[in-house]
């Protein structure tokens, strides 16, 4: 392991060269492309230069789109065969996250790569491409509480960045890019440090078994009424990996068309529906309890870690001012006998 | 000793006549509706100096202050002035005599709604395209009145204006982006044309039924909608109150640029000064559309307008309103 460190202009250099090997993905700002007229959207995207990488907003948007697309094509189809799409690019991707994101990311491997002991090859093929660059992450945003999810520190990285003023760090944990980023930088000693304290804390549920009064407990009824079924909680979500299956058939075709697989989200209408006009979860309280013990109790059931990473960004986009986080606390204090108020 | 006043210079001037024979009130103007509150404390200080301490706030978001002796205006035109200066000069309005009041009070205030300084629906600021345009049409003399709101659904009331200006954006579709929702949909068909609709899993748009108000945007989970850089208006024209023929502003120009907008407005007033019958003590733009048609007006507004390619034209336009005369359906119960 080495570190090295660069002026702006030094690191820009590095960055660029990178690009002559990698596609380099971060967090890039969409200035006039938010919700509101004016407002920018910032979402992870190619980057032209290392000035395109936004530093000073958490993206809106999670880097899952990289390995898991809002719409993916799985395969085509006619009368009587089907075949996979290529990927229109197969390069190598260096994708620049924080450490959140890389743990969300894991957590997108277990249930992608190891649930139901098939590993899903739509999403390897994307996943096999991306290293991650560590942004180094000391200070939280608004809704961050990824120290109180354990998400806050991670090893699983190529490279460690730290952008500070108008200085670069790096630390090379994979040999490979040694060459390159020695080249241009002077030793030193730099080692990422991690945010360890959150203005949001969340007290997860200490249970084993989750109580079955609390399916139906009322503290899930305020969201019938709170919750309008946007879905920005399951689209902005790291960990989110739920999909529809869509077919379509091409123009007039009866016979040759696709099948693709669209984001779904436990939030949204129709998730739950099933053929006989059946639906689960009609109420929206239903389904943010659905939710909450997901992210935060039958995750860990199966794979040992809760599958929330504390990002915050499902506060950060509901309209209605939901807070998820304010919604662990509320259902620990209830397991505990509290007030669910 | 009676009062000798030249009435039309102290109109001119932003006075006016009041019922209160010797008294006055004077008009301020706040383009755009938005002012900070130390000029708002001055306004009242002048209320409570050379009025009675009354404030009235116009429907045009003006302050009016009433009980004003005629012989204390220069005062209060000297007190006016650091209003004028922040209100108009800073926004590149170009007064002479500053010291001297407000210079004419044809043009009236131009109003807006609260627009995207603060409101989730508006599609600009509308407060400062206001102060931009107050530059270009203040001071003038001829009565003209201009509204400017931020989404279609039109708080200011820009279809009763000379001039209602409604910001509004065009909206782009990221059809990889899009989850097939249907978020979009349910509120373009609920709220407003019914311009998008499914096509299997993904959204179409109807393009001439989308009047650009942004709920697709607003709705959008996964911003597959965004707005279309650069900023947007529909141009509403003469529309009005009145004792004659009220009637609803109706759309001359869609989808065209701020400089469009701008240069029709600035425009029109060459219009008016060439066709305005001289012989009335005032003429709305409205009646003199009405004389001349809006062929002629059209023309005359559009010269040396480059149109911005996503513009749309209206082809001959017919204001709904009603002639106050006509009482045919106005009986008396029995």
């Amino acid at each position: 392991m080495s570190a090295y460190d660069y002026s702006r202009e030094e690191f820009a250099a590095v960055f660029a060269e990178l690009q002559k090997t990698y596609q380099i993905y971060g967090p890039k700002r969409f200035v006039g492309r938010g919700r509101f007229s004016d407002t920018d959207l910032v979402r992870y995207a190619p980057l032209a230069s290392l000035d395109e990488l936004e530093l000073a907003e958490k993206s809106s948007l999670s880097p899952k789109s990289l390995v898991f697309p809002a719409d993916e094509t799985i395969f085509h189809f006619n009368d009587h065969e089907f075949s996979q799409p290529q990927l229109k690019e197969n390069g190598e991707i260096i994708v620049l996250l924080r450490p959140c994101d890389i743990n969300g990311i894991a957590r997108l491997d277990k249930m992608f790569l190891e649930n139901g002991g098939q590993a899903d090859p739509y999403y390897q093929r994307r996943r096999q491409r991306l290293h991650f660059f560590m942004i180094e992450c000391r200070e939280s945003f608004e809704n961050c509480f990824c120290v109180s999810m354990k998400s806050n520190t991670t090893d699983n990285y190529e490279v460690a960045l730290r952008f500070a003023g108008d200085r670069v760090a790096a630390q090379i944990k994979d040999q490979r890019y040694e060459g390159l980023f020695g080249q241009k930088g002077r030793a030193g000693s730099f080692s990422p440090e991690f945010v360890s304290e959150n203005d949001k804390q969340v007290e997860l549920p200490t249970v084993e078994t989750m109580p079955a009064e609390m399916f139906n407990h009322k503290m899930w009824e305020e969201y019938d009424s709170r919750c309008i079924a946007c879905g920005r909680c399951n689209t902005s979500c790291v960990t989110c990996s739920c999909f529809s299956t869509v077919d379509l058939f091409y123009a007039d075709s009866r016979q040759c068309g696709e099948r693709r697989r669209v984001w779904d989200g436990c939030h949204l209408d129709g998730f739950s529906d099933m053929a006989g006009g059946h639906s689960f979860r009609k109420n929206k309280g239903e389904r943010m309890r659905f939710k909450a013990f997901h992210k935060i109790y039958d995750f860990r059931k199966r794979f040992g870690f809760d599958m929330c990473v504390g990002c915050g960004r499902c506060d950060d986009v509901c309209p209605e001012y939901i807070s998820f986080s304010s919604c662990i606390n509320k259902l620990s204090r209830t397991l505990k006998g509290g007030s669910d108020k | 000793m009676s009062l000798d006043l030249n009435r039309k210079t102290v109109t001119k001037n932003a006075f006016r006549i009041t019922k209160r024979r010797n008294y006055t009130a004077i008009r301020i103007r706040v383009p755009g509706g938005h002012l900070n509150a130390s000029q708002i404390a001055r306004i009242a200080k002048i209320a409570e100096q050379f009025g009675d301490g009354n404030l009235h706030i116009t429907t045009r978001q003006g302050f009016e202050i009433p009980n004003i002796p005629f012989a204390k205006m220069a005062e209060v035109n000297a007190a006016l002035r650091p209003l004028i200066e922040e209100l108009e000069l800073e926004h590149g309005v170009k007064i002479d005599n500053p010291a001297a009041g407000y210079p004419a009070a044809g043009m009236r205030n131009i109003s807006a709604c609260i627009g995207n300084r603060t409101c989730p629906f508006a599609n600009t600021d509308t407060t400062g395209l206001a102060q931009r345009i107050e530059a270009v049409v203040y001071p003038h003399d001829f009565h003209t009145k201009i509204a400017i709101t931020g989404c279609p659904n039109d708080c200011i009331k820009a279809h009763m204006q000379d001039f209602g200006i409604i910001a509004i954006c065009i909206p782009e579709y990221d059809y990889d982006q899009c989850i097939g929702c249907e978020a979009c949909v349910k509120a373009c068909q609920r709220k407003v044309t019914g311009a998008l609709d499914m096509n299997g899993s993904k959204v179409v748009r109807d393009e001439r039924r989308c009047i650009g108000c942004g709920e697709c945007v607003l709705a959008c989970p996964i911003s597959a909608w965004t707005r279309k850089p650069g900023k947007y208006y529909r141009l509403l024209v003469m529309g009005r109150t009145g004792k004659k023929n009220p009637r609803l502003a109706m759309p001359f120009l869609d989808r065209v640029n701020e400089e469009v907008v701008t240069k029709v407005i600035a425009n029109t007033m060459a219009y008016v000064d060439r066709y305005i019958l001289r012989c009335l003590p005032k003429e709305h733009i409205g009646y003199i559309v009405d004389r001349t048609g809006f062929n002629v007006f059209r023309d005359e507004v559009l010269q040396g307008v480059v149109l911005n390619p996503e513009a749309r034209m209206a082809k001959t336009i017919q204001w709904p309103g009603y002639n106050t005369l006509n009482d045919a359906n106005l009986k008396t119960p029995k």
